[in-house]
C-alpha cells in the first residue's frame, strides 16, 4: 500500500500500451482485404500511409480502430441525453439495474443455501450435486427459455434478466460460503462447546465472522457473473434496451463500432462493480481488525 | 454420613478407545484419579500417553468408553452445561476479529451477562493476567505470551472453579514460560481455583503442582501419582533445591517405568 503510485500505474500503462498497439496492427491487417477490394473497384492507388489511414477509418470495419471506438464511446456516453436510446449511460443503467437485482437475490440465495448445507446433513448430501449440475448447463440454453416462459405469463422486463443473473451468481456465493462457514478451526469450535454455546450463538459469533472474507471473494466473482447474466438475458429477446440489446442491434446492422463501444461499456461496468465490492471488503476488513499488509 | 467433600474430579477405571481404520487405539485405560478442591494437578508424559485426552474427557470434548468419571459430582456433560470449568488450549485460540476485551467478553456474552457486568469482569481478569492497557488491541498486536495470558483471562472471566489447561505454554520460549509459570502460581494463590495442567516439561510440572500424575503411552495409563512436598509459596529459585530435584527424579523414574524413554 505504501509503494509509490508510479510503480503501480506504470505496469498497467505498459500493458494498455501493448494492447493498443496489437489492436491497431490487428485493425490494419483485418480491414486491409476489404479496403484493397474497394480501392481496386474505384481504381485508386494509394501510398502505404494513405492505405493504412483508410483501413483505420472505415464506417463498418471488421475490427474498428481504438480511436474509432473511443470516439463512439465518448460521444454516446457524455454527449447524449441520458434518457436517449442512443446513450450508453441509459443502456448501462438498464443492464445495471437487473444486474444489481440479480446479484442481490443471488447472494442472498447463495448464503441461505450455504447455511442450510452447513447445518443440515441431509441438505449437504442432496443439494450440492444439484448445485454443481446447475452450473454445467450452458446459460445460453437456459436464458431464452426463462425469458420466453416468463413472457408467456406476462413477466417481462427486469425480472427475467435478474433471474438469469441470480442463477449465475448464487453458485460462487454458495460454494464460497459453505467453505467460509466451515472455516473455523476445531479449537475455536471446541471453545464454543466448553461454553455450552447454542448452535445459533456459534453461528453468529464464530461461523459468520469467520466466513466474511470468503463471502467477499465469492461476491467479486458473483457480481461479474451477474453482469454476464443480465447481458445474456438481453440477447435472445431482442430486448429494447440494455448493453445486450445494443450488442445484438450492432451485429444485425454490422455496426461494429457500436458493438465495441457497448463491449467497453460492459467492461467499465464490470470494473466498477468489482471495485465497489472490493471497497466493501476493505471496509469490513478494517472493522474486523485485520492486520494491514 | 459421608463428611469428606466431593472431589472436583473423580475417575474410576476410566478408559477411552478410539476406533480407527487401523484398528482400535487405547488412548486411556484404567485411569483412577481424584482431584480435590484447590489442587494444582499436572499431567505429564510423552505424546500419545492420553494426557490431553483425559483433559478433554473432563471437559466433555471426548466421551469415555468405559469406567466412570464425575466432575463436582456431575457427569462431564452436566458439568459442561453448568459451565463449571474454563479451558485453556495449546494455542491462544483468540478470535482474530475481536479485540482482547471482546475476546474476554465472548463467554460472558454467551452466558448472558449484562454489559456493566461484562465490563467489570473484563477489567478484573485483565488485571489478574497483567494485561490492563491492552484491552483495545487485536490479538496480532500482542506477543505469543501475552496472547496466551489473554486466553487465560478469558477462561477466568466467568468464575468457574476448575481451570483445565492443555499445554498452555508449550509453544512459548523458556524465558517467557518461566515468567508465566510464576504468574500462574500467583494467580492460583489469588483465586484458589482447582487447576488441571497438561505438560511435557518436567521442571514445569514439579514447579507448579501439588500433585503430579505421570502417564505413559500404549495404552495411555497412569504410572505414578506424586504428592509434592514443596511449600505452596514457590520462588523460581526453588528449582535449584534438593527437594525439587528429588521430585523431578521421581517423575523421571515414573516415566522410565512406563517405558516412555524407549523408541
Amino acid at each position: 500500500m505504501t509503494e509509490p503510485l508510479s510503480s503501480r500505474v506504470l505496469p498497467v500503462l505498459t500493458i494498455i500500451g501493448v494492447i493498443i498497439a496489437v489492436w491497431y496492427a490487428a485493425a490494419i491487417w483485418m480491414n486491409a482485404p476489404f479496403q484493397r477490394d474497394l480501392d481496386r473497384r474505384a481504381n485508386v492507388t494509394s501510398t502505404t500511409m494513405e492505405f493504412i489511414g483508410k483501413t483505420l477509418s472505415q464506417p463498418k470495419p471488421v475490427v474498428p480502430a481504438p480511436h474509432q471506438v473511443a470516439r463512439n464511446f465518448f460521444e454516446n456516453t457524455f454527449l447524449r441525453n441520458v434518457t436517449s436510446n442512443r446513450s450508453l449511460v441509459y443502456h448501462s443503467w438498464v443492464t445495471l439495474s437487473s444486474t444489481l437485482a440479480g446479484f442481490a437475490s443471488g447472494t442472498l440465495l447463495g448464503i441461505l443455501i450455504a447455511v442450510g448445507i452447513v447445518h443440515v446433513k441431509a441438505l449437504d448430501r442432496s443439494l450440492m450435486p444439484w448445485i454443481i449440475a446447475s452450473q454445467t448447463v450452458p446459460i445460453l440454453a437456459i436464458a431464452p427459455m426463462v425469458v420466453v416462459v416468463l413472457a408467456a405469463i406476462n413477466v417481462t422486463g427486469l425480472i427475467p434478466k435478474a433471474l438469469i443473473s441470480t442463477y449465475l451468481s448464487f453458485f460462487p456465493v454458495a460454494v464460497g460460503m459453505v467453505k467460509g462457514l466451515r472455516s473455523p478451526e476445531l479449537m475455536h469450535l471446541d471453545l464454543m462447546r466448553t461454553y455450552n454455546s447454542s448452535t445459533w450463538q456459534t453461528f453468529w459469533k464464530l461461523r459468520v465472522p469467520a466466513s466474511l472474507p470468503f463471502l467477499f471473494t465469492s461476491m467479486k466473482v458473483a457480481v461479474a457473473a451477474s453482469l454476464v447474466g443480465a447481458i445474456v438475458g438481453e440477447l435472445p429477446t431482442g430486448a429494447a434496451a440494455g448493453i445486450g440489446s445494443k450488442l445484438l442491434a450492432g451485429s444485425y446492422y454490422s455496426q461494429t463500432i457500436d458493438m465495441w463501444s457497448a463491449l467497453i461499456a460492459g467492461s467499465v461496468l464490470a470494473a466498477i462493480l468489482v471495485t465497489i465490492v472490493g471497497i466493501g471488503s476493505r471496509i469490513v476488513d478494517r472493522r474486523m481488525g485485520v492486520k494491514p499488509t | 454420613m459421608n463428611t469428606s467433600p466431593t472431589p472436583v474430579v473423580s475417575a474410576r477405571k476410566l478408559g477411552l478407545t478410539f476406533q480407527t481404520n487401523d484398528g482400535p487405539v487405547h488412548a486411556l485405560s484404567d485411569v483412577d484419579l481424584e482431584v480435590s478442591k484447590g489442587d494444582f494437578v499436572s499431567f505429564i508424559g510423552p505424546s500419545g500417553c492420553g494426557k490431553t485426552t483425559f483433559l478433554r474427557v473432563i471437559a466433555d470434548l471426548e466421551k469415555n468408553t468405559s469406567g466412570e468419571i464425575s466432575i463436582n459430582g456431575m457427569t462431564p456433560e452436566e458439568a459442561r452445561k453448568s459451565r463449571s470449568y474454563g479451558y485453556v488450549f495449546q494455542a491462544p485460540a483468540l478470535y482474530p476479529w475481536r479485540t482482547i476485551e471482546k475476546n474476554i467478553a465472548l463467554p460472558l456474552e454467551i452466558m448472558g451477562h449484562s454489559k456493566a457486568e461484562r465490563k467489570e469482569r473484563i477489567e478484573r481478569t485483565l488485571d489478574l493476567v497483567n494485561l490492563a492497557g491492552f484491552s483495545k488491541k487485536y490479538p496480532w498486536q500482542l506477543s505469543g505470551g501475552m496472547q496466551q495470558r489473554a486466553s487465560i483471562a478469558r477462561a477466568l472471566a466467568f468464575d468457574a472453579d476448575l481451570l483445565l489447561m492443555d499445554e498452555p505454554f508449550g509453544a512459548l520460549d523458556e524465558i517467557v514460560r518461566d515468567h508465566l509459570n510464576a504468574q500462574l502460581l500467583k494467580l492460583w494463590a489469588a483465586t484458589s481455583k482447582t487447576i488441571c495442567f497438561v505438560t511435557h516439561s518436567i521442571p514445569e510440572a514439579v514447579y507448579l503442582s501439588t500433585k503430579i500424575v505421570v502417564m505413559s503411552p500404549r495404552p495411555g495409563r497412569v504410572t505414578d501419582i506424586i504428592e509434592s512436598t514443596l511449600p505452596r509459596e514457590r520462588p523460581l529459585e526453588i528449582r535449584e533445591t534438593p527437594e525439587f530435584l528429588d521430585i523431578a527424579q521421581r517423575v523421571r523414574e515414573g516415566l522410565r517405568a512406563g517405558h516412555s524413554y524407549e523408541e
